[in-house]
């Protein structure tokens, strides 16, 4: 259940910093293939962002989910807007929109090439 | 699972293609794992459901109309969802995309 404590709690991280990726493990150690993949594009692209490990708080990995109406993690958020989740930053990276949609945002990012 | 997977994503988009495999096993041992597999799937699917929707969109559909295997078993769905390619009159006789 996402009650209003932690909508506030994910609110705040979402909120507080332009690239928030939800992922299971850390940026440095990924636990999970998925999340490993947007790490490694985002590291690609020279983004920073806060990576927070849904592994260390199993609120947030339920209400994370309930948050998006998205079923998966990792979760990718851009000042404050959900992405998607590891296919579409694939393919986002793949086509250069990913570059293109953070610079639109403010956010600076290499380009793919 | 795979197979009712297939059943519902045939009825719900009515795909020019569709393809289901079961990845379970490149996972074992990984904390979604279970025995006996069917927790790891990648669908791959081309459909007119698709034309006009952003991704967000045609994931959010397709995950819809899996909801109860995600809700059950399914631990992973990499999606790869595609538009069918649509010949287009501009002289150039080739095939091309749909835009997204």
């Amino acid at each position: 259940m996402l009650d209003e404590t932690l909508r506030q709690r994910i609110d705040q991280e979402v909120g507080g910093n332009d690239v928030v990726l939800f992922m299971k493990g850390t940026p440095v150690f990924p636990q999970c293939g998925f999340s490993a993949t947007v790490v490694q594009v985002l590291s690609h692209l020279g983004v920073k962002f806060k990576g927070i490990n849904v592994l260390e708080d199993p609120a947030i990995r339920d209400g994370i989910k309930e948050y998006s109406s998205w079923p998966t993690i990792p979760q990718l958020y851009v000042k404050g807007e959900f992405v998607g989740g590891c296919d579409i930053i694939r393919e986002m990276f793949e086509t250069g929109e990913l570059t293109q949609m953070l610079n639109t945002h403010g956010v600076e990012a290499r380009p793919a090439a | 699972m795979k197979e009712t997977m297939i059943a519902k994503l045939t009825a719900a988009f009515a795909p020019e293609s569709l393809e289901v495999e079961d990845e379970s096993h490149k996972h074992a041992g990984h904390s979604g794992a279970r025995p006996g597999g069917q927790t790891h799937f990648r669908v791959s699917m081309t459909s007119a459901a698709f034309v006009g929707t952003s991704r967000i969109e045609r994931h959010r559909l397709v995950n819809a109309v899996l909801a109860d295997e995600l809700n059950d078993r399914v631990h992973a769905l990499a999606l790869t969802l595609n538009v069918p390619a649509v010949p287009v009159e501009d002289g150039s006789n080739q095939k091309k995309l749909y835009a997204i």
